[in-house]
């Protein structure tokens, strides 16, 4: 059972203790409950839970003073799900666009590294004029560009190609996470290095454990990648790549590689492990694509989600939408399996390859439903339907599951991951 | 003051005028930061095959050799024979790919020989990466590549024999084709 699914239920099925103690623990992940609540007009002052155990109201003593590193309030427990090779951003219980630090889903491949970031060196080398090496006080000098970027793990909601899998929409969709990214576009830098006329490939190689390693077509990376050293305005999180990361916009978690250090131009795909055993996709006539970088157009509610229950009354539909290829232009929702769809209303800004947050406010009835969202971008794709996606590439590819993702909503007003 | 600043001026006139001479216009806009790297140096870190064997190393294995070495260093992880588990399957599943149950390994997947030297010795053993020989990951590769039935008992691995090893799925790879799915 996910640990977490307490956190996520209301509290009307846990008695009037847990009730009691909602106000204070758990209101920010249980919006849905709370805002039919503030419609039947039940939350007065008067009616407030009693102060727990002995400590003072607050406004008769004083609070305590500035700390140098901020932590969240205490009692609020929402936590990534942790395996062994990745977390999971639990999206059920946050807001807007920007993932914390924090909380940015993880993935890799023999752990996190411990680097001090005055030893740590970017090498750049192979058909290049000059071979060098960069420092990162070098590359904090060159002239920096910051984008609030969407990462996806191009495996998110891969093991749904075999049908509903996750319970949580953190269990479906928690492989992405959304932060603002800060540092020198690679084109920057390789071109203080000088790249040779023939030089067509990038291989890019972490100094992690598993010395992560990708091949990048260099044509595309030197529009908009960026080697990054900031995340959401500070230092990036170890996790993340401290201290330098590449940051591929729209592309798959896996290009984007951490720990970056060695950057070297050849004539063609250096073809390692990571790009033909691994983040290929089957397909049923037994060929395998290779190269899939971009993270075509997406979208998933996040609240009300799998794990949640709702009460009858108003709703406010809300999740998140995004695409490789650009902007959101639209996301529509259904919530009646698919049959009917409406325009959501997406909260600006609207970036280009970004998360954009939607909502939908809804009535429900208290009657059995499915909720869907479907996501079209500023290139006209549209979020394929399950059904349609299966029928193009089977169910063995694991990788680059985009489809409609249903959530059912039962008499109860129990919310379960479905397929339709 | 007036004069050290000419005397400055000058220097530095003089300094670009016997650097000006090698600097192309791609280089004016350079920034001036990172350091020139030897050969040496960028021999320690460059450390990735590519398929046409650029990159492999001097040494040489066989099969029997690395079936030693797999057994002490591998077959916790992989099984005896590669199949076994309970990390990654490394052997069999030939054929499999169309079925209902497709088995991705070395022998059944991989398109390239090379790609065993590079990832075996950026990351294997996972509690020891980068720690086998040369000659270790040659012998390795000769094993695993006869446990696929894909090289002879008899075969040695090294910079010459590897990259022309033909694996069976080589020609199982497209291109990117998205988009592909029709707009329902």
């Amino acid at each position: 059972m996910n640990p977490f699914d307490g956190e996520m239920r209301t509290s009307s099925e846990e008695g009037t203790e847990q009730e009691a103690r909602i106000d204070r623990r758990t209101w920010l992940t249980e919006v849905v409950s709370l805002v039919g609540v503030t419609a039947a007009g039940l939350i007065t002052p008067a009616l407030l839970p009693a102060e727990e155990g002995a400590s003072p109201a607050p406004t008769h003593v004083p609070g305590r003073g500035p700390s140098p590193y901020g932590l969240r309030a205490e009692g609020e427990t929402v936590q990534r799900l942790t395996t062994a090779t990745h977390s999971l951003t639990p999206h059920q219980s946050l807001h807007g666009i920007i993932t914390p630090s924090a909380l940015h889903f993880e993935r890799h491949h023999n752990g996190v590294p411990s680097i001090n970031p005055d030893r740590h060196r970017l090498m750049m080398h192979g058909l290049v004029d000059r071979p060098l090496t960069f420092a990162m006080n070098d590359l904090v000098r060159f002239p920096s560009v910051t984008r609030t970027l969407f990462i996806e793990c191009s495996g998110n909601s891969g093991h749904e190609w075999k049908g509903p899998t996750g319970k949580t929409v953190q269990e479906t969709h928690g492989l992405m996470s959304t932060s603002e990214w800060t540092g020198v576009p690679l084109a920057t830098v390789l071109a203080e290095s000088g790249v040779k006329p023939d030089a067509s490939w990038v291989l890019a190689e972490g100094s992690d454990a598993a010395a992560m390693t990708r091949s990048l077509p260099l044509t595309e990376v030197l529009k908009d990648a960026l080697l990054c050293y900031a995340q959401n305005g500070e230092a990036l999180r170890p996790e993340q790549g401290y201290p330098l990361r590449l940051v591929i916009p729209g592309w798959e978690g896996n290009t984007c590689i951490k720990w970056i250090r060695r950057i070297k131009l050849g004539t063609a795909p250096f073809m390692t492990r990571e790009e033909t055993s691994r983040y290929t996709d089957l397909m049923p006539d037994g060929k395998s694509r290779q190269f899939t970088f971009v993270m075509e157009a997406k979208s998933v509610i996040t609240s009300p989600s799998g794990g949640q229950r709702i009460e009858p009354g108003f709703v406010e539909i809300r999740g998140l939408a995004w695409s490789g290829l650009g902007s959101v232009r639209a996301v529509d929702v259904s919530a009646d399996g698919g049959r009917t769809w409406h325009p959501t209303q997406l909260q600006a800004p609207v970036l280009p390859r970004c998360h954009t947050r939607f909502r939908f406010g809804w009535h429900w009835n208290g009657d059995e439903t499915i909720i869907q969202s479907r996501c079209t971008d500023e290139t006209g794709y549209v979020q394929p339907t399950r059904t349609a996606l299966v029928a193009s590439r089977g169910t063995h590819s694991f990788y680059h599951y985009n489809a409609i993702h249903s959530w059912k909503i039962d008499r109860q007003g129990n919310v379960t991951n479905v397929s339709v | 003051m007036c004069r050290s600043s000419r005397a400055t001026s000058i220097i530095l006139v003089l300094g670009l005028l016997m650097v000006s001479p090698s600097i192309s216009v791609a280089e004016e806009s350079r920034y001036g930061l990172g350091l020139l790297v030897g050969e040496a140096a960028i021999k320690a870190w460059d450390i990735d095959v590519n398929p046409t064997g650029i990159g492999l190393p001097p040494g040489r294995g066989t099969v029997q050799q690395g079936a030693i070495i797999y057994e002490n260093k591998c077959a916790a992880c992989h099984g005896p024979t590669g199949i076994e588990g309970p990390k990654d399957r490394l052997v069999g599943g030939q054929g499999s790919l169309t079925t209902a149950q497709p088995i991705k390994t070395i022998g059944s997947y991989w398109p390239y020989a090379t790609t065993l030297y590079d990832y075996i010795f950026r990351a294997m053993p996972f509690t020891a990466p980068q720690s086998l020989t040369s000659d270790e990951v040659y012998a390795l590769v000769a094993w695993l590549l006869h446990q696929n039935g894909i090289i002879p008992k008899d075969a040695v691995m090294d910079a010459r024999t590897l990259p022309a090893v033909t694996m069976p799925n080589r020609g199982g790879f497209v291109s990117d084709p998205r988009p592909d799915v029709p707009i329902h």
